[in-house]
């Protein structure tokens, strides 16, 4: 049994993530992302990959989107409306609310700005949303009988998910985009510590490791609350949905402490529409936020307002959200033009920007002239600040989230290559976990092992959870509040509690494993015992008393017993009359001479374990030595012992060795 | 397994109580508390009317509560976790959280445990007007009305509702709990999603699923690894707004125990208020909808779970209510609305507002109560737990009620209190108010009540199940008009057959009161186990084996033996077993099994010739001696090159007798390969 795993895209590069696995005989699509840098046939993943007859809804299970980020989601409505899958597709509340919006967003900013062919429509968009199963946190949905996916919170913008599937034994995660650090209005991805055979994680600051956020609010605060006094106007490049909220929140709260009148705007009604859907889904934010808006909703900004195109030249300081982020066309672009040739302005560029756009090109140096296509250029003569606001979890946060899944395989995606290269290095040698970051269409085979599955009998669990119990007790460990340190007791249980019993095999059959005890009667057979026997002579004389220990000699030494011989004996005989008193010197003797306080008497033999001793009755035993010269003083003890105590056997030797005083 | 009903409850606002003992575990499922028995409790009196309570026979004093009877009995520190279904379910949870001894957990959904939340704070500052009246209890252990003779001069039907049928349920009362309980209690809730896996103690899985009683509320999947358990609370198929019941969820289990007694609470009550109601004059609108209401439990619809009729009928219901309202509205009196559901409230709420909307009734609603303000702002944000038709309002960008919008254009009035002076500056009548307690004991209903008891245009709405006669005791003479209905609070009767068979259990543990009244057909597909209060019933277990999972590691260190009769292979087997997540695991140890190639336990019979083959092949020459006395065989074998050794054999044993330890050894080992054994 093996997960293959075929990436479509994000593989060695940022943009249009899409995952196919495969497992167990389900095929789950992770993500169906469109790439922002391309305007070709690049721009979408390699569909063809997945079914060469065009078949999508034989050749895949599910679809699930983690986000609602273009590059998450951009390529869905292709692929159900104009490629034709017609299967099941998840995502969460807030990504089924919110992706339209961006869909459409980026929709008419292609097709209305820029005039170009587009891939899909606004109906297409409605019709490929309508058929969108929506997920809670942590539901475990059956998407069928074999496959169950379930979403843990991912804290990478509203609804961001992190995706948990599991098809019999084997289990995955695939990550989307997370965030390990609580931002304003979202808290840190969250999952459980599940056993996993592969784990699909972003790499996006794969070396990155960022410092306090405070500072960079402060920084961002600072940077714009200086160009705003200066007269200047403030453009902040974003997406309509994450970022802008965030940035909202930490604006509105600035204000209001400083209290500024420099009007706060939101281009298009397209935010204030979004702030609408913030509102109904402030579940999904963090606790903080939802705690405070059990009266007032954190998303009613006072100081926000909606924007009209007249007021880009109107006079007088201003702060702007304009979509799309990146400055990759639209709206943000128009006003840059506007302003970025001005000293006094400033544009911020909050998060990451990919290769191809304005917004790379104004973090990547400090260009004072952006060409815009052949003929037309901007001169930037504005400041610009970046922000590394990213929601994105930094090198630290993927580490952490490694370790703490702890699975057996890694693949990164959405990365830099010679970044994941190097934190590859570092998944493997310091956590020693395979790891690998495939390119765009590589496919990856991940061998698992299954477990088998058998059953128990109740005897057997119980004989063993009586040890584990004990454990627990020993360890004052409490039961009752164990909920969380599940994993304690799991630990506690692994590293103690050995479980031996007998495995059943029956063709046809599943396994089935049986206490010790209960095989002869599962079997319907009766045992055939075998023992060891050996009967030895043992003189019976007067003995003197033992006057100290320094008449004895160590004689046999082993685990369970020491053997004190006495030295010097005196014989007289004198013959026994009673076989029972006999046993009850025997026993003495071997009290005093060897260290087992053990020993038991029944009613004719004494016994040790499984090690009998009576007093032999037969006059030819058949245990017996062959030997000559038997004297009347001898009495022969027979011995019989089972052969799982066949240590025991040099008791025999003792025993021979024994010169017994007898009263009578 | 064992199951002990605590009480049956009372209907919506009392659901039913049980102790589960399963996996040396004691689950205890709901803690409501009785609000019902408030009744026994004499409002604050008004000033100008102090005599008017006089007469009504009640208690006049700080209230307390009727918690479980029986509950108070069991020893906090056994209960190991808690399972709340409802938010009225959880009312009780403070008295039990706030006991030192208990340590255990409690599950609920997260809107069951911030509507709980809410209605606890609602409960308790309404009863900081009674503590600011009377004052604390001076003797907190036993007040003055829990004497006898105080309890003496209660009438009959109060007296029961303190003590109980049996008169022993005293002790089940107990004082109002503070805010800090409630913070205490609520710091031990793990909130839950719908389909949400938690485990208990690495043995038990839990999960709630959606059981269409009111927004948020759900029925349980317990799985154990010995037995999974379907706990059905009282369920609602197609609720109006919320999600429904999520029946699909809860299929394959092999018991159901059913709790859900809405059908038994409702028909008793059915009966005795309509005859009060009779009895007392009092003003019942009478219409064919209502009635068809009260009897749907006896009518044979189609056999069809997901019919409309629910739907059709609770629809029905409410615009009848609708035009009562209107009626009462356009002769010029105001209603009164006590109800709790949240759900009904909310499409109250909505329907209300559209039927003033089409008569043209510029009417205001308002909304008095403590906590009114936040649950509305809380149930705008639940998406996730409406219906899918809600959902849809999520997706196209609207609120998800429409009480956001009727805020909005200011046609309802959300107040915390009666006495703001907001209010009052807004006041006018008549208008539609909803402010709690449906006890008509405590919160602004009670000045409302006061204002308008004699007021024949006016108009009460309360729901079936309250006893009337009782309720209104205060506020004589009554003149107001009263409209009982009864919301859906249950499945139907004729519906649980069908469900059963849909949820196919093995076993089902069902009310025996419940089957008094509605006999159940004999089936031959699983089997019934009745349950009564207060006795515990012991269920026997049908899985024989346990299910595990062998990993890999340990398997490749078997070495199976194949028996040579059956198709049958065995192996030792040792290692480390683990619980996780309701699953027993067999894991390899961390030191590798020690495989001593010495079998310990042997079966059959020996034949001799194999075995004197046997020992041949391991250089040891001997002969068979025939035993001549028994008959079947019973032989030896002597061996006498190279050491001499005996080794005789019987059917059903074999012993070994030689000096030399090297030699036995070797006739062990020949043995084991011609005898069965491991």
């Amino acid at each position: 049994m093996g997960i293959e795993c075929l990436v479509l895209g994000a593989g060695q590069e940022v943009g249009k993530s899409c995952v196919v696995v495969s497992m167990g005989g389900k095929r789950i699509m992770f993500d169906c992302g469109m790439h922002m840098g391309y305007l070709d046939n690049r721009r979408f993943p390699d569909f063809s990959l997945i079914s060469k007859t065009g078949d999508f809804d034989s050749a895949l299970t599910c679809v699930v989107i983690t986000h609602f980020h273009l590059d998450h989601v951009g390529a869905l409505p292709y692929f159900t409306e104009v490629c034709g899958y017609h299967g099941p597709i998840y995502m969460t509340y807030p990504t089924k609310a919110l992706a339209p919006l961006m869909l459409e967003d980026y929709r008419k900013v292609m097709v209305d700005r820029r005039g170009e062919e587009e891939q899909f429509t606004y109906d297409h968009i409605m019709e490929c949303l309508k058929k969108v199963t929506p997920l809670d946190l942590k539901q475990t949905v059956q998407v069928d009988k074999d496959l169950e996916i379930r979403a843990y919170y991912a804290g990478h913008v509203l609804g961001a998910a992190m995706i948990y599937a599991k098809v019999g034994e084997s289990t995955i995660v695939y990550t989307g985009d997370y965030n390990m650090t609580p931002d304003r209005h979202l808290g840190a991805a969250h999952i459980d510590r599940l056993q996993l055979d592969l784990l699909i994680t972003e790499s996006t600051y794969a070396t990155t490791i960022r410092d306090s956020k405070y500072a960079r609010e402060r920084e961002f605060l600072r940077a714009i609350h200086k160009c705003v006094a200066g007269g200047g106007k403030v453009l902040i490049p974003t997406f309509a949905l994450g970022r802008a909220q965030e940035l909202c929140i930490l604006l509105d709260d600035y204000w209001e402490r400083m209290n500024l009148k420099v009007p706060i705007y939101f281009s298009a009604g397209l935010t204030i529409q979004a702030n609408m859907y913030y509102k109904m889904l402030i579940g999904w934010t963090s606790q903080k936020i939802k705690e405070t808006s059990s009266v007032r909703n954190t998303f009613d900004f006072k100081h926000v307002c909606p924007f009209d195109r007249s007021l880009i030249n109107a006079p007088g300081p201003c702060v702007l959200f304009a979509t799309p982020g990146m400055i990759s066309g639209g709206f943000s672009l128009e006003v840059f033009k506007q302003w970025a040739p001005s000293e006094l302005n400033l544009v911020t560029l909050p998060g990451y920007c990919v290769a191809g756009t304005i917004g790379h090109k104004l973090m990547s140096g400090k260009p004072t002239r952006i060409d815009l296509d052949k003929d037309t250029y901007v001169d930037v003569r504005c400041q610009i600040h970046q922000l590394s606001f990213s929601p994105h979890t930094d090198s630290k946060g993927i580490m952490d989230l490694v370790e703490y899944l702890s699975p057996k395989h890694v693949i990164l995606v959405h990365g830099e290559k010679p970044k994941m290269a190097m934190l590859k290095e570092r998944i493997q040698s310091e956590l020693g976990i395979q790891c690998y970051y495939p390119a765009n269409n590589e496919k990856l085979l991940i061998s698992t092992t299954q477990n088998v599955k058998i059953d128990v009998t109740k005897k057997f669990i119980r004989s063993c959870s009586s040890a584990m119990l004990s454990n627990v007790k020993n360890s004052l460990l409490s039961i009752s509040d164990s909920g969380s340190k599940d994993n304690e007791i799991i630990k506690l249980a692994r590293e103690d509690t050995t479980a031996e019993g007998i495995l059943l095999m029956e063709k046809t059959k599943t396994a089935k494993l049986i206490h010790g005890n209960e095989l002869l009667h599962t079997l319907g057979v009766k045992e055939h015992q075998v023992r060891f026997a050996f009967c030895c002579p043992v003189e019976v004389t007067r003995m003197e008393p033992l006057s100290d220990e320094a008449n004895t000699t160590l004689c046999h030494v082993n685990s369970i017993m020491k053997v004190y011989v006495p030295r010097c004996l005196v014989t007289e005989d004198r013959l026994t009359t009673a076989n029972n008193t006999l046993l009850d010197i025997l026993l003495s003797e071997l009290e005093t001479r060897t260290e087992c306080k053990n020993i038991q008497i029944a009613s004719d033999s004494l016994q040790l374990h499984t090690f009998h001793v009576r007093v032999c009755s037969t006059e030819h035993c058949s245990y017996r030595k062959k030997e000559n010269g038997v004297g009347e003083s001898v009495v022969y003890f027979c011995c019989s012992w089972s052969p799982c105590d066949d240590r025991l056997r040099c008791l025999c030797v003792v025993l021979e060795l024994f010169k017994i005083r007898n009263e009578y | 397994m064992k199951l002990t009903c605590l009480s049956q409850g009372n209907g919506y606002y009392c659901p039913p109580t049980h102790i589960l003992q399963l996996c040396g575990f004691r689950l205890l499922l709901e803690c409501p508390i009785d609000l019902s028995s408030l009744a026994v409790f004499s409002p604050i009196p008004s000033a100008g009317a102090a005599n008017l309570d006089a007469s009504s026979g009640l208690l006049r004093a700080l209230p307390w509560l009727k918690t479980v009877p029986g509950l108070h009995l069991w020893d906090p520190s056994l209960i190991d976790a808690v399972l709340v279904s409802s938010p009225s379910a959880m009312l009780g949870l403070p008295f039990l959280t706030r006991n030192a001894k208990f340590c255990g957990k409690i599950y609920a959904t997260e809107v069951v445990a911030r509507i709980g939340q809410l209605l606890m704070e609602d409960l308790l500052s309404m009863h900081a007007e009674f503590l600011q009246f009377y004052g604390a209890d001076v003797k907190p252990a036993s007040p003055e009305w829990m004497k006898w003779v105080e309890l003496e001069k209660l009438s009959p039907v109060l007296k029961q509702v303190v003590l109980g049928e049996d008169g022993e349920e005293l002790g089940a009362w107990m004082p109002l709990y503070s805010a800090a309980d409630i913070k205490e209690c609520m710091q031990k809730i793990q909130p839950l999603k719908y389909g949400e896996e938690t485990c208990f103690n690495g043995s038990i899985i839990m999960k709630a699923y959606s059981s269409g009683l009111d927004i948020g509320s759900c029925n349980w999947t317990i799985n154990s690894p010995k037995i999974s358990i379907t706990y059905l609370s009282s369920s609602l198929f197609m609720p109006a707004c919320w999600k429904g019941f999520d029946y699909h969820s809860l299929l394959g289990n092999d018991l159901v125990l059913f709790s859900d007694l809405s059908s038994l609470s409702s028909t008793a009550s059915t009966c005795a208020e309509t005859r009060e109601i009779r009895n007392n004059n009092m003003i019942v609108e009478n219409d064919p909808s209502l009635c068809s209401a009260s009897a749907l439990s006896k009518d044979e619809i189609p056999h069809q779970l997901f019919g409309t009729d629910e739907t059709s009928d609770e629809i029905e219901k409410i615009s009848f209510i609708c035009s009562c309202i209107i009626d009462s509205l356009e002769g010029g009196g105001s209603v009164l609305i006590p109800i709790s559901r949240l759900g009904t409230v909310l499409l109250l709420l909505e329907q209300i507002s559209e039927s003033l909307e089409s008569f043209n009734l510029k009417v205001p609603i308002f909304m008095i109560s403590p906590t009114a303000e936040e649950t509305l702002a809380f149930v705008n944000t639940v998406p996730e737990w409406l219906s899918k038709q809600r959902q849809q309002k999520l997706f196209s960008g609207e609120a998800l009620f429409n009480h956001v919008e009727l805020k909005k254009v200011n046609r309802l009035h959300v107040f915390p209190s009666i006495y703001s002076s907001e209010l009052l500056m807004m006041w006018q009548e008549p208008c539609i108010i909803f402010s709690p307690h449906w006890s008509l004991r405590l919160g602004p209903v009670v000045p409302l009540l006061r204002r308008w008891h004699a007021d024949p245009k006016s108009l009460l709405i309360l729901e079936q199940g309250v006893n009337v006669e009782v309720a209104l005791l205060p506020f004589r003479p009554v003149a107001i008009k009263v409209l009982q209905s009864s919301f859906l609070s249950g499945i139907m009767m004729h519906k649980v057959e069908p469900l059963l068979e849909i949820l196919h259990p093995k076993l089902v543990l069902y009310p025996e009161d419940l089957r008094i009244q509605y006999p159940l057909k004999e089936n031959s597909s699983w089997s019934y186990l009745y349950y009564s209060e207060n006795v515990q019933l012991r269920v026997p277990s049908f899985v024989e084996d346990v299910k595990a999972c062998l990993e890999t590691n340990l398997a490749f260190q078997l070495r199976p033996r194949r028996l040579t009769q059956q198709n049958i292979a065995i192996a030792r087997l040792k290692g480390r077993i683990f619980l996780s997540k309701g699953k027993y695991f067999l894991a390899a140890s961390r030191i590798p099994m020690e495989f001593s190639n010495k079998q310990l336990l042997y079966w059959g019979s020996i034949e001799p010739t194999c075995l004197l083959l046997a020992l041949q092949d391991r250089g040891l020459v001997g002969t068979i001696h025939w035993n001549k006395d028994a008959a079947n065989g019973v032989y030896t074998i002597q061996i006498t090159n190279p050491e001499k050794a005996v080794i005789e054999t019987s059917a059903t044993m074999t012993t070994i007798s030689c000096e030399d330890e090297n030699t036995a050894t070797l006739i062990y080992e020949a043995l084991g390969t011609v005898c069965d054994g491991i």
